[in-house]
């Protein structure tokens, strides 16, 4: 029952669909991205890092990884924790906190924007509790610290969920018998998170934290939702070279520098967090 | 938990309160944002822009009415829900029989397929929508549901073979050997043993499939003009267009999604757990 | 004619020769056990009995047909798994009737067939049920009754009983030598397991690395092994083994005793005789004893013989202590000689018994 050929029969589909709709889009950005209408160079990417707004969204994508990304994990490894400890509820308060998992980043960013912006919730809880007289408008130019910071809370409120259901499962892996082992040497329960539950998550950690900044980088609608141009980020740029500018090639560099930027934290991701051979569950 | 025999009851006590706050006060801070995008949805336009807002919807229908009524919206909707079940069916059509692959045979650069699905999990998909885009425009493809449907399949498709790779692995080959001995060819062996037995958790991956396809954003933008999809065309009109017309569009959003997550529920963490490892 | 042959078979996989050279005829309603080690490839043959493998070459013959290209279904045969392989989303009547609606028998004769093998397995009262329910001895017969339903030429059983508890297990072995005794069925099984293949088999194949190194009746294999390996393989406790050196006379010495053995060419043979066929007597072997275990029907002594282990099963009421001296007389029938480099069988001109 051996048939030698059928595998591949069955890869063929998926390798066809992604040959054509990601290998070969892949190889036409770079292409779009290193061409000047006369042959190879590097003009676009000098185009695209001269204008004034480079820096700024560079600045800003990576701010708002380098923030986010750390609370969304500590968060993610609390919850993660916790709710390994339930028995109980857990079901439910799993449920609840995966919620966002399935919300829009545009959704995410719109629901937000009912808290910060002028009429919102936060307005009227600081009125309601005397802090104010009138409405603020929070998240406008004259705020900038404040957008960054609404920003920041519409991300780790939606993407928590991400690192929280892979540190779910990799925490789940890890057999009782290795934290009652723990307690009978002595180990409290601080020390068993840090000495057992932390290294052996050490693969899931590296996952979550991989996708969770790859995803980072990739931060649009949210920021659209809530600062619009007042926080431009380097997707933003992309999409509006592309489709305001009418800049392909622009366009793609921005995209390849955001590749650049991805690839090379994967890297750095990996090697710190890689587990020693055999050193594993 | 073992107690010991002499420990004072009030700490584990209050342990046990801050823990049980804690966690209440988490799921407060995730159900919370979700609750005021309900109730500026369910308020009339005059309450939405009002200040200050109550905490307490009015259960006033204008809102969602005015969003409905609102021009190109209900295409917009009808839009999304085709792209989202075209991408549905193409995802588990196109990654199933890899992931049955991945997970029966041993065969000559098994490896280096299963590191080009990771790779595309890595890769910030929605830059693709760039170029495909002008491949759109010369193809014809531009601008419609199909084509989109097929940048959120390439999306989708990783997940796809993933998931379904974990799932053919739970099933024992010895089910299908013992198929084979009584009377069944690979095919039929399939559809009477394997199929029944994964048929919930491709149903929940297929969902997953519809939810990544009904949230995207930036290819629907990119790649949508007429035919734009609820997502899409939200963004476009997030500049110009009232409050309450974002809100009831958000809610719109939000909602089916969250329904399909609580029926999927339980697969949803077998299937991220496995398919991100 | 249910005759099972197979020539010259070998497979090999991408790093290792998992069978080399098997020959083997399974006689019509034969019960042939094939009794190995792990890793030994007997599940392997099965497999390629059954079609679930692809020899690398030879061929196999079920019922005077060459099989070897033919899929599972087309063989005529039934297979009984070591998980069983139960399908959990169909009721037990409908597990066993699968076969039969695959080959579309009409419903009449399904319902009756099912009931009739039900009814063997002593599982009639389960029809309803959902593996999921079943315990491992039932599931077990509802596999065994799957299979059976489908009176198959030839029935394949891949170590059906290594995962149930020991007192399940002697149960179940004794019912299924009935069962398949009355069905009239040839039968191949695969075990590790020695006891259940000396109580099952009409005959055994023993093997070894890929290769059958002795096919014969129990018996036969228990008291003539073919081999040094099939020697220590069957039998608990394990047959013993002492150097033996040739004397002047022709004779041999083992252990400062001498007996009458092969006429041969070597200097050194392997002297084997098992634990039963010892008894304590006023001249023989001379054994230190180390370890007196009271097994109920029989006295289990570990001795030392010059430095080499030697066990011996005497009577209850032996009168012996840690740390005697005894002196142990083997029956002379039940001798065995091995050649140390090749652990060949060395037999005498005389008759063994």
């Amino acid at each position: 029952m051996q048939a030698r050929y059928l595998p591949y029969v069955l890869i063929a589909p998926v390798s066809v669909f992604l040959g054509l709709f990601f290998l070969y889009p892949f190889y036409l950005v770079a292409q779009t991205a290193f061409y000047d209408g006369a042959g190879w160079s590097l003009k676009n990417f000098q185009e695209v890092t001269s204008y004034w707004k480079f820096p700024i969204s560079f600045k800003n994508t990576l701010w708002l990884a380098a923030v986010v990304v750390p609370i969304q994990l500590a968060l993610a490894l609390l919850m993660a924790t916790m709710v390994n400890a339930m028995k109980k509820g857990r079901d439910l308060v799993l449920y609840i906190w995966t919620i966002p998992l399935g919300i829009s980043d545009l959704a995410a960013g719109i629901i937000w924007l009912a808290i910060f912006e002028q009429s919102g919730f936060l307005n009227s809880m600081m009125h309601g509790l005397g802090f104010i007289d009138r409405p603020t408008a929070l998240i406008s130019y004259q705020n900038p610290a404040l957008i960054f910071v609404a920003i920041a809370l519409a991300e780790i409120w939606r993407a928590t969920a991400i690192m929280l259901v892979i540190l779910v499962a990799g925490i789940g892996l890890i057999p009782k018998e290795y934290y009652e082992a723990a307690q009978v040497f002595g180990a409290g329960r601080w020390k068993q998170f840090v000495r057992i539950t932390l290294p052996l998550l050490r693969p899931s950690l590296s996952t979550a934290l991989v996708l969770r900044v790859i995803l980072a980088f990739e931060v649009f609608a949210v920021v659209q939702a809530l600062g619009g141009t007042l926080f431009p980020v380097l997707m933003s740029e992309t999409y509006a070279y592309q489709f305001e500018l009418l800049n392909g090639g622009a366009a793609a560099s921005v995209a390849l520098i955001i590749l650049g930027i991805s690839i090379a934290s994967t890297i750095v991701i990996l090697r710190v967090l890689r587990v020693p051979k055999g050193a594993t569950i | 938990m073992t107690m010991a025999a002499s420990a004072p009851r009030d700490p584990r006590r209050t342990g046990r309160y801050v823990y049980a706050t804690a966690v209440f006060l988490l799921c407060a801070w995730v159900l919370g944002p979700l609750y005021l995008l309900f109730v500026n949805t369910l308020s009339s336009p005059e309450a939405v822009n009002s200040f200050p807002k109550a905490y307490v919807p009015e259960f006033n229908f204008e809102s969602i009415e005015f969003f409905m009524e609102f021009a190109g919206m209900t295409s917009a909707l009808w839009n999304s829900i085709q792209v989202a079940t075209l991408t549905m069916i193409m995802s588990i059509l196109v990654g199933a029989p890899a992931g049955y692959a991945l997970s029966r045979f041993d065969f000559k650069g098994k490896e280096t397929f299963r590191i080009l699905i990771l790779l595309t999990r890595a890769f910030p998909l929605p830059l693709l929508a760039l170029p495909l885009a002008v491949l759109f425009i010369r193809t014809g493809l531009d601008d419609t549901i199909f084509g989109l449907a097929l940048v959120h399949t390439t999306l989708a498709v990783p997940f796809a073979v993933l998931i379904t790779f974990s799932l053919f692995s739970g099933i024992p080959m010895e089910l299908e050997e013992a198929a084979w001995t009584l009377g069944c060819n690979r095919l039929t062996a399939f559809i009477k043993v394997v199929l029944p037995l994964i048929l919930p958790g491709i149903t929940a991956s297929a969902i997953f499939a519809f939810v990544i396809s009904w949230n995207e954003v930036f290819a629907a933008a990119v790649l949508t003009i007429e035919n734009r999809t609820l997502t899409a065309f939200l963004l476009q009109n997030l500049d110009t267009s009232a409050l309450h017309l974002k809100f009831a569009g958000g809610f719109i959003l939000v909602v089916p999604a969250l329904i399909f997550i609580f029926a999927v529920r339980k697969y949803l963490f077998a299937m991220w757990g496995i398919a991100n490892r | 004619m249910a005759e099972i042959k197979i020539k010259n078979v070998a497979k090999n996989f991408a790093s290792y020769q998992a069978l080399s050279d098997i020959n083997l005829t399974v006689s019509d309603q034969e019960f042939m056990v094939l009794l190995g080690a792990s890793g030994c490839g007997k599940t392997t043959l099965l497999r390629i009995i059954a079609g679930l493998e692809t020899a690398t070459q030879g061929e196999v013959w079920i019922n005077d047909r060459r099989v070897d290209h033919l899929p599972p279904k087309d063989r005529g045969i039934a297979m009984v798994f070591q998980n069983y392989a139960v399908f959990p989303h169909l009721t037990v009547f409908e597990n066993i009737a699968f076969g039969l609606r695959m080959h579309k028998h009409p419903s009449a004769e399904i319902t009756k067939r099912v009931h009739r093998t039900a009814e063997l397995m002593h599982i009639e009262q389960l029809l309803k049920r959902y593996s999921g329910e079943l315990s491992g001895g039932q599931r077990q017969r509802v596999a065994v009754a799957r299979a059976l339903a489908m009176e198959p030429d030839v029935i394949l059983m891949d170590e059906p009983l290594s995962n149930l508890d020991a007192l399940l297990r002697l149960e179940m072995r004794a019912e299924l030598k009935g069962v398949l005794a009355e069905s009239k069925t040839t039968a191949i099984y695969v075990t590790h397991d020695q006891v259940e293949a000396m109580s099952l088999a009409d005959r055994i194949s023993v093997m070894n690395q890929g290769r059958i190194v002795q096919a014969s009746h129990p018996v036969d294999i228990y008291r003539n092994p073919a081999e040094k390996f099939v020697a220590g393989f069957i039998g608990n406790p394990p047959m013993n083994f002492l150097v033996a050196d040739k004397q002047a006379d022709g004779r041999w010495n083992v252990a400062g005793q001498a007996y009458d053995g092969p006429s041969c060419a070597e200097n050194t043979l392997d002297f084997a005789i098992r634990p039963e066929d010892l008894a304590l007597a006023e001249t023989g072997i001379q054994a230190k004893v180390n370890v007196i275990e009271p097994l109920g029907a029989h006295l289990l002594v570990t001795c030392d013989v010059n430095g080499a282990q030697f066990r011996a099963t005497l009577d209850s009421d032996a009168k012996i202590g840690r740390g005697d001296t005894i002196a142990l007389q083997p029956n002379l029938h039940r001798i065995r000689w091995f050649d140390p480099s090749n652990g060949m069988r060395k037999s005498l001109e005389k008759n063994d018994v």
